[in-house]
């Protein structure tokens, strides 16, 4: 789905550009985030609909509180250190693969969707929550774009990504600007895999899958840059989506690699340059 | 205004500044001269906090500046225009001049008076600071850093490749500030400069202050600058 991908991967491009850290286990925040859904749901004695919006609003709080912890505990602790931090996180995804495991079990469980009505066309009939995922991705995303060019937070974090130690000579606390840059991907990464997972299930292993997509998508629409970020999840989301359902799931991770490579080679700063 | 005493800093390991003293009044224009490497961009980076102190003091009428974390350092009234300029580049104009404000909260009065200061800049709020030509782009340096409304401002030559009339329009502005009673701490390498703008004078070499004196003891021929700059 092109729209949860562009969720999940503006998170992952959000952290690479303020931060020059590139998040291995972002994946594993997506995973968390449909896991703690499931217990939400599950756990909350309320009808579907409620219940999964309340897992909307929680899932993402308790990713994103955990992402901070990892930052101030980790991340910090390497000084951001573009290399260390990859080894760390690496470390981290496990840590939290073997925490879902534990606590959640090797079990895929399915969410229940909040509505299910479907929406009947004169030639398919479609899933009026599938529709609703479209629709609520672009205006999560179009909220990121807004906060990010509108707010002063938004402009903390251009500042900081810019130079760190300018931001720093302007009262700039870059240390708080990294555990909310950190926690705020990873809490986008939660609320597209609440968004997903009426549609598939919640499993301890499946944060690979949007953690490579992500990537091809950051790569491919140039590390840290917004605008190339969404063109390339939906370029990709879709000609995934398509391939996948013509052709194989195989073919379709084969031509996305290799327009990776392509990217690499010919354009290395992705195909929309290094703007904010 | 600022004092610094003994203070010795350098990148990790490396030690760069060595037992450093030196002042800075108020009102004054205080420059400081030196050979490429001597240390002076390092000594401004060591008053911002960007350096950590391994010993030895700054202090801001008073109140102690090393052991404060970079971020407060610009709270305490101390702005920085770094070598080079170093915008944020791809934010516009206008969003420069917003981070600068953000620290102290200046509202419309301090971002009136710096663009009253630079009115070139008000007809270009709209446009990515990284277009600007070098002159433009040092006086949203300068406007940036007046934002914080400092009582010291560090210039870390901010003349550096610019042309005559330009250069003429900052020697303009750092003395039209001084009148207003701020603390003016200028990497110039240029006498003929210098003698026109400098209230003081520091001679660095080899990471220390050599010398300070007044600028009235100073002549264009005078042995301080043949020996501390080569001229
Ligand atoms: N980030 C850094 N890491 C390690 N050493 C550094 C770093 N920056 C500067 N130095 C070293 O510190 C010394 C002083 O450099 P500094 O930039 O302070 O000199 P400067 O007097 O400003 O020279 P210039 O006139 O060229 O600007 C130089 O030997 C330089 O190589
Ligand atoms: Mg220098």
């Amino acid at each position: 789905m092109a729209a949860v991908l562009a969720l999940t991967a503006v998170g992952l491009s959000l952290v690479f550009g303020v931060m020059r850290v590139v998040n291995v286990a972002h994946g594993e925040f997506f995973m968390l985030g449909a896991v703690l859904a499931w217990f939400v749901t599950y756990y909350l004695p309320l009808p579907p609909a409620f219940a999964w919006l309340a897992a909307l609003i929680i899932a993402p709080l308790i990713v994103a509180g955990i992402a901070a912890l990892a930052d101030v505990l980790v991340l910090k602790r390497l000084h951001h250190d573009p290399e260390a931090t990859i080894v760390a996180t690496i470390g981290l995804l496990y840590m939290l693969q073997q925490a879902a495991l534990t606590f959640y079990g090797p079990d895929a469980r399915p969410v229940a969707a909040p509505f299910e009505w479907r929406i009947q066309l004169p030639w398919f009939g479609y899933s009026g929550y599938k529709l609703f995922v479209v629709l609520a991705a672009g205006l999560i995303l179009w909220g990121v774009w807004a906060f990010m060019t509108r707010t002063k937070a938004g402009l903390v974090m251009r500042a900081t990504q810019v130079d760190r130690d300018i931001a720093r000579s302007f009262g700039i606390n870059v240390d708080r600007v990294y555990a909310g840059t950190f926690a705020f991907g990873a809490a986008l990464a939660a609320m597209a895999a609440v968004l997903i997972v009426p549609i598939q299930q919640a499993h301890y292993l499946m944060g690979h899958d949007p953690l490579l997509l992500s990537f091809i998508v950051v790569i491919i629409g140039g590390l840290g840059s917004l605008r190339g970020t969404l063109i390339a999840a939906l370029v990709i989301g879709l000609s995934d989506g398509i391939i996948s359902m013509f052709f194989s799931p195989t073919l379709a991770k084969i031509i996305a690699t290799l327009l990776v490579a392509l990217v690499l080679v010919f354009r290395p700063q992705g195909l929309f340059g290094a703007k904010a | 205004m600022l004092q610094i005493n003994g203070l010795t800093a350098g990148y990790g390991p490396v030690t760069i500044l060595r037992d450093l003293s030196f002042q800075a009044a108020a009102g004054q224009v205080t420059c400081i001269m030196g050979r490429n490497g001597a240390g002076k961009s390092t000594l401004m980076k060591a008053i911002m906090g960007l350096v950590p102190a391994q010993s030895g003091q700054i202090a801001l009428l008073g109140q102690p500046l090393h052991r404060l974390p970079a971020h407060k350092v610009p709270l305490q009234g101390v702005a920085y225009v770094p070598q080079g300029r170093r915008l944020f580049g791809p934010l516009t104009v206008g969003e420069n001049i917003d981070v600068g404000l953000l620290a102290r909260n200046g509202g419309a009065k301090t971002r009136n008076f710096v663009l009253d200061l630079f009115p070139r800049l008000r007809e270009r709020l709209d446009q990515t600071a990284s277009t600007l030509s070098g002159g433009e782009q040092q006086m949203l340096a300068i406007a940036r850093a007046l934002c914080l409304e400092p009582k010291v401002l560090l210039l870390d030559e901010p003349t550096e490749g610019l042309q005559p009339s330009m250069i003429a329009l900052i020697r303009d502005t750092v003395l039209k500030l001084r009148e207003t009673g701020l603390a003016t701490v200028l990497v110039e390498q240029r006498v003929e400069s210098v003698l026109r703008m400098a209230d003081q004078v520091a001679f660095m070499a080899h990471g220390r202050v050599e010398a300070q004196v007044s600028v009235t003891d100073l002549r264009p021929d005078s042995t301080l600058f043949r020996q501390f700059v080569g001229v």
